[in-house]
């Protein structure tokens, strides 16, 4: 399994651990990832605020670049996922759209054809060949972590660009806690926002959202949140002391992203996945790890 | 034999809402709206609810099924049979219920009407109708298919945690009004839109995609709402600030400068909105989380200024 890896901006910046926990993740499954060095921001959505066809285009060169190397393209942030989908998707139904974006690419050495496939890492490990690695290489089965999935809008809606099966119902992030080991809690909010997106313009409801979510998880009976978006991560988990206050609840549940909770179960220790840098402790996750077998 | 969970609410008889199940033998084709009916015409008349068309048209029958709003003329009950072939029916979400499946619509529309939904122009009316071409009026076609059934204000993400958001069927429909090439209050509207509430505190969760049963999709008309804003130089509040230098640090480096966002959003002489942002910073700091000090630039970086060059931006 071989794949170009656009790995977003956050993972190179505030959750670095992402990254370091998608390397090794990958190393552990025997996943072949070539980081796209030259790939620019995704937008979040929000270069297109400024103009959509601007966003577009950047997206196209980066898939175009993925072409080049004839890889299909793997994305470890929601955010990253839906953007690119949606670029995707506007050009492939458009041939005039897109015959003008490759003409501004052309001058960069840049043609997008749409040959190489956008698929988010969770959606690599659901796939048979996905399943069938993890199941071979687990070294440390997640037996009794108790682990609650927090899947991030972008990969789930619209759900015509989703590669989940039934976004307002998924499984797909459940059925990879389940080969991991791990006991998946189903809580309401697991397809909810965690509001991000609005921390810098309504920071009250923005974190009343990832409060909300939290409360559900912990009240389902989780011991961890997992997530696939960094900027969830962000959310749940940075502004978490700030979410209790706001709450007025005394709690505190660890977010991994999903890359840490593989790496786990493929024998890694926690330091290697520097689950020490979250601004949450995840004490409660070591303590309930198995001896690597 | 299915089973219709069906949340009641009566508060003359009893002040909490409860659940209530009824069995039917779904009709071969029988929309969830030929089901409820049935129920109601022949298991128990007292049942409540809104309905119309039977054409996904009047938009009256919005209500929730398995936990998602859906217009009940427009959905096949079998599809939204769970495993234990139940389903289960609630009002729309986001306002008050008045009694079973009807909400209080008054703070949707008290939105809507707030957006000021009807042109606006200087000039007396001509003899004959404000014409439009083909063109002009394909800027506004997908909001102007909103049939008004509170789908997406039902769903919607942030209304569940703060009312005062204006909610996206009226954003929808203020960009109806802010892409009309008769309008002639754009800037005032853009302004009046970028204010807390409105545009800029959408959440992009795409729930009101998902739930509108039109092609107006509420959160890309927002987003184009936006566009015109900061076309328009309505720039003075965080949204905007965080879209320009989200686009000025991808212009610059091809990457987001993480540092740099969150001090730009909330304005170099936000003194207030600037001391919100040392706790989480020090947090990061502390944690060694926060972004590299010396932002890099991606590799090819020229060829991505090439591209904002080429575009005008």
């Amino acid at each position: 399994m071989k794949f170009a890896l656009f790995t977003g901006c956050v993972s190179q910046g505030a959750t670095r651990e992402l990254m370091v926990s998608t390397k090794k993740a990958a190393e552990g499954l025997g996943i072949d990832f070539v980081e796209m060095k030259s790939a620019a921001c995704c937008g979040a959505g929000v270069v297109g605020e400024k103009s959509s066809i601007l966003a577009d285009t950047l997206n196209a060169r980066s898939f175009a670049i993925a072409e080049k190397q004839g890889l299909d393209l793997v994305t470890i942030c929601s955010t990253c996922q839906g953007v690119l989908k949606k670029t995707e998707c506007n050009l492939k139904s458009d041939p005039e759209y897109k015959k003008k974006i490759n003409h501004i690419l052309s001058e960069g050495g840049h043609q997008y054809d749409g040959t190489s496939r956008i698929k988010h890492f969770a959606n690599i490990l659901a796939t048979d060949e996905g399943m069938t690695r993890l199941k071979e290489r687990i070294k440390r089965p997640l037996t009794g972590l108790k682990v609650a999935a927090f899947y991030g809008c972008y990969v789930l809606r619209p759900s015509g660009l989703s590669d989940f099966d039934n976004p307002d119902n998924p499984t797909g992030l459940e059925d990879i806690f389940e080969v991991l080991g791990a006991t998946p809690v189903y809580y309401p909010s697991r397809t909810k926002c965690c509001g991000f997106p609005i921390v810098m313009m309504n920071k009250t409801a923005s974190l009343e959202m990832a409060g909300n979510a939290l409360v559900d998880a912990i009240e389902s009976g989780a011991d961890c949140v997992v997530t696939g978006c960094p900027l969830c991560h962000l959310n749940l988990d940075s502004y978490q002391p700030e979410i209790d206050k706001l709450m007025q609840k005394k709690y505190s549940i660890p977010i991994l992203h999903l890359p840490q909770l593989v790496a786990l179960a493929l024998g890694y220790s926690p330091k290697e996945l520097d689950m020490d840098k979250h601004i949450v402790s995840t004490l409660n996750i070591k303590r309930k790890l198995h001896p690597v077998g | 034999m299915a089973t219709f969970r069906i949340k009641r609410y009566n508060p003359e008889i009893k002040p909490e809402p409860y659940y209530e199940d009824f069995q039917l033998e779904i009709p071969e084709g029988a929309t969830l709206l030929d089901c409820i009916n049935q129920i109601k015409w022949t298991l128990d008349g007292t049942l409540t609810y809104r309905m119309s068309c039977r054409s996904a048209i009047c938009g009256s029958c919005g209500m929730k099924a398995n936990g998602h709003a859906q217009l009940a003329c427009q959905k096949q009950a079998t599809s939204l049979l769970d495993k234990n072939d139940t389903i289960t029916v609630e009002p729309l979400g986001n306002m008050e219920p008045v009694k079973d499946l009807v909400v209080d619509f008054e703070p949707f529309w008290d939105k809507v009407n707030k957006i000021k939904p009807y042109l606006q122009t200087d000039d007396s009316p001509p003899k004959k109708e404000r014409t439009q071409s083909p063109d002009q009026f394909h800027l506004i076609d997908d909001a102007s298919t909103c049939i008004m059934c509170g789908n997406c204000y039902s769903d919607c993400n942030v209304l569940e945690v703060d009312d005062k958001f204006l909610g996206p069927a009226a954003l929808a429909k203020a960009q109806r009004f802010v892409g009309d090439s008769r309008d002639e209050r754009t800037l005032e509207r853009v302004t009046e839109l970028s204010e807390p509430g409105g545009i800029w505190d959408c959440t992009h969760c795409g729930e009101c995609v998902e739930r509108c049963p039109k092609p107006a999709q509420p959160f890309y008309r927002i987003k184009e709402v936006m566009a015109v804003a900061l076309e328009q130089g309505v720039h003075n509040n965080n949204g905007a600030r965080h879209a320009l230098s989200f686009v000025k640090s991808v212009k610059s480096s091809g990457r987001l400068n993480e540092n740099m966002i969150p001090v730009e959003s909330m304005g170099y002489f936000n003194i207030k909105g600037l001391m919100e942002l040392i706790p989480i910073g020090l947090r990061m700091l502390l944690k060694r989380k926060i972004p590299p000090i010396i932002h890099k630039s991606i590799e090819d970086v020229k060829d991505v200024k090439r591209i904002f060059k080429e575009l005008g931006q």
